[in-house]
């Protein structure tokens, strides 16, 4: 009886775990494969427009068949030739990380407010961060629209102050895309932030101080390199997404923001050529895989520098 | 329980020397979180080289008290003066004085070098003196061989010497400790407090120690600070603390401790006479108490001082005299504690040495037996 429980039990676990991992390999690891496979195609006008990357070939005269494997790399080779791809990748990075850095210098602090706030006052705190996830994205990025376009909200209270004469639009710029991506993705700073922040002991800021040390000091000594997993999460939360964002920069930023998303919507819907987007889509992924290790590499040590 | 106080006495006593000036005055410190005072209007004075213990249960306001002396609190009324200089508005990185912190506070991410070389570097040393003064340190608390390690590969002892360590490698005035022993299990923490009494004593820095345990304090301090409810209820050396409580509090407190309710019947210079209706004979103490006749007091008499025997005690004038029946044994092997019902109705605790052998004792259960004590044992308590 006990040994029929336990093999339930078994398999019950092992339906657990396989569960997700039946949802990644289907819904992740399938679609990956697809598109790294249309990568090394070519583009022809079809539907699909790609050519077959495998395919049989029937030789009627011998009455044999056989098996061919057409493998183009002239996709990636494209990607490293044309300067479109390198500024745009570069631009994209560019972008990512001012974002990055303002959310980082945004956020910080607000973390850090929230984490030593009163502990009942925390969870409102946070939930007003979280908040404007309630809405709609796009409504949200309207609402800029609305905000930093020529006669908008800006705008007009620049022209009330006196300190422009000028009609002044920020919509269609760089500064506008900035200010829209470090909006939308500053929660995902604040949060892994607050985590570590909140969970850093208090004492050791009091025993910094009582060996000497003045606030500033105790911070950069202590209390940053402490906080330091939550700065890479959210540096990582918020550079990665940035990197591939497309609607922000679509809809805040002008026609010469040149960002990968845009190339990638540009080579699927505009060109239609599926082998070339879908090499850009790869060679994104690998530029992005290497700072998704180097930070599991530094969380797995923290985890063990933890035991 | 009889601990003696290690400490051996030498000359005249700071706090008993007129001439000497406190390194530590406390004067009238009251502190208030919201409706609840913490430390109610103290006052004390701590010499220099003095081992102080602060000794309370949770709340009494010790550890309260501590964190005003290190500047992390204000006192909402009073005034603290560190050798002569008011510490109102001087912030915790400018005062003379280390604290070790209750759950240690080593900084996680430094290794055990670092942590005690932190304070040094903050006042801007040379690095060859930091790297000299930590080596020197690291060996007086032996953790030489764990200068590289980082706090989470030490165990508690070893982090507790770490942060010990830390704190006094600035060489501070004054030390203060906060449980500095509470984390550690009974073998080290009895080793360890022979090991800070020796380290105090060879730097003949100031430490002010806050615990809870009261055989800590006994065995470490040249002086107690009984704290209860934020107001100091008694402050003495260990053994006025423990032969001579003041009140019901400090003698409960302190020990364990009998209790008798009596009249005074006879107050003389030299003696007191007083009529226990509780402990069913006349208490007979060698000391005067200035009470009104008549009044009633409590008489503690602590366990180790009362004698039992079979057979009633020789030149017995029914003072400090009476009888009762073994209810309960407990044998702890060096000592054994008897619970005695008296004829009373009152249950009096008597602990004795085992000189003998458990199975060959006279006394055992539901023996009546007489209990008797010195006219020194009691003490009239008049708080």
């Amino acid at each position: 009886m006990i040994d029929l429980l336990r093999r339930i039990g078994l398999w019950g676990r092992g339906v657990v775990v396989a569960i997700p991992y039946l949802w990644l390999l289907l819904f992740f690891l399938v679609p990956f494969l697809i598109v790294f496979g249309i990568s090394l195609s070519e583009a022809m006008l079809a539907q699909p427009p790609y050519a077959p990357l495998v395919d049989w070939l029937v030789d009627e005269d011998a009455g044999t068949t056989k098996l061919q494997i057409l493998l183009n790399l002239s996709n990636y080779l494209r990607l490293g030739g044309d300067d479109l791809y390198i500024l745009a990748y570069l631009n994209s990075v560019k972008i990512a990380l001012v974002t990055t850095v303002c959310c980082l210098l945004l956020g910080y602090p607000m973390a850090y407010a929230i984490a030593r706030a009163e502990p009942a006052k925390r969870g409102p705190l946070m939930m007003l961060v979280i908040l404007p996830f309630w809405t709609s994205f796009l409504i949200r990025i309207y609402a800029w629209i609305g905000i930093l376009k020529a006669n908008g909200v800006v705008d007009n209270l620049l022209q009330w102050t006196g300190l422009t004469t000028e009609p002044f639009e920020l919509l269609y710029s760089d500064w506008a895309v900035y200010i829209g991506m470090t909006y939308c993705y500053l929660p995902f700073m604040v949060l892994p932030l607050y985590a570590t922040l909140e969970k850093l002991d208090p004492t050791l800021l009091e025993a910094a101080a009582d060996l000497g040390c003045r606030p500033w000091k105790a911070f950069l000594t202590v209390t940053l390199p402490l906080s330091l997993p939550g700065i890479i999460a959210g540096s990582l939360l918020v550079f990665i997404p940035s990197v591939g964002e497309f609607v922000t920069p679509e809809l805040l930023g002008g026609p010469d923001t040149l960002m990968i998303g845009r190339v990638l919507w540009n080579e699927f819907f505009a060109n239609r050529d599926w082998p070339v987007a879908s090499a850009v889509a790869i060679a994104l992924l690998l530029f992005l895989v290497v700072p998704i290790m180097v930070f599991q590499h530094v969380q797995g040590r923290q985890t063990e520098a933890g035991r | 329980m009889a601990v003696q106080p290690i400490r051996k006495p030498t000359r005249l006593e700071p706090w008993q020397d007129p001439g000497q000036k406190p390194y530590v005055r406390i004067e009238k410190v009251t502190k208030t979180f919201g409706d609840f005072v913490a430390v109610d209007e103290v006052s004390l004075s701590i010499y220099r080289g003095e081992f102080f213990a602060l000794l309370g249960g949770s709340g009494s306001g010790k550890t309260t008290l501590l964190r005003m002396l290190a500047g992390f609190e204000t006192p909402t009324e009073g005034k603290i003066f560190i050798d002569g200089v008011d510490m109102a508005g001087i912030p915790p990185y400018e005062r003379p004085v280390n604290m070790m912190f209750q759950s240690y506070a080593l900084f996680p991410h430094m290794s055990v070098e670092q942590n005690v070389a932190f304070g040094l570097k903050q006042d801007g040393v040379a690095k060859a003196e930091i790297a000299e003064r930590v080596g020197a340190m690291l060996d007086l608390v032996q953790l030489g061989k764990f200068a590289k390690r980082k706090p989470h590969q030490l165990s508690g002892g070893q982090r507790q010497r770490v942060a010990l360590a830390r704190s006094l490698v600035k060489r501070p005035k004054l030390l203060l400790l906060d449980e500095p022993l509470g984390a550690l299990d009974k073998r080290l923490r009895e080793q360890t407090q022979f090991e800070l009494v020796n380290i105090q004593e060879k730097l003949g820095v100031t430490f002010i120690v806050v615990t809870h345990d009261q055989e800590e304090a006994m065995t470490m301090s040249s002086r107690i600070a009984v704290m209860n409810h934020g107001v100091i209820a008694q402050t003495g050396t260990p053994t006025e603390i423990y032969e001579y409580p003041q009140s019901r509090f400090v003698a409960e407190f302190i020990g364990s401790v009998n209790m008798f309710e009596g009249r005074v019947v006879e107050d003389q210079a030299d003696h007191v006479l007083i009529r226990s209706e509780d402990a069913g004979c006349d208490l007979y103490i060698n000391h005067a108490v200035s009470v009104p006749s008549n009044a009633t007091v409590a008489v503690a008499v602590r366990p180790e001082k009362i004698a039992l025997s079979k057979e009633p005690p020789a030149n017995a004038d029914g003072r400090n005299v009476t009888g009762g029946i073994v209810r309960e044994i407990a044998y702890l092997g060096d000592v054994s504690i008897y619970l005695v019902e008296l004829k009373t109705g009152k249950t009096v605790r008597v602990t004795a040495p085992n000189v003998v052998r458990r199975t060959e004792m006279p006394i055992t259960w539901d023996d009546e037996v007489y209990l008797s004590w010195r006219p020194f044992a009691g003490v009239v308590l008049t708080q």
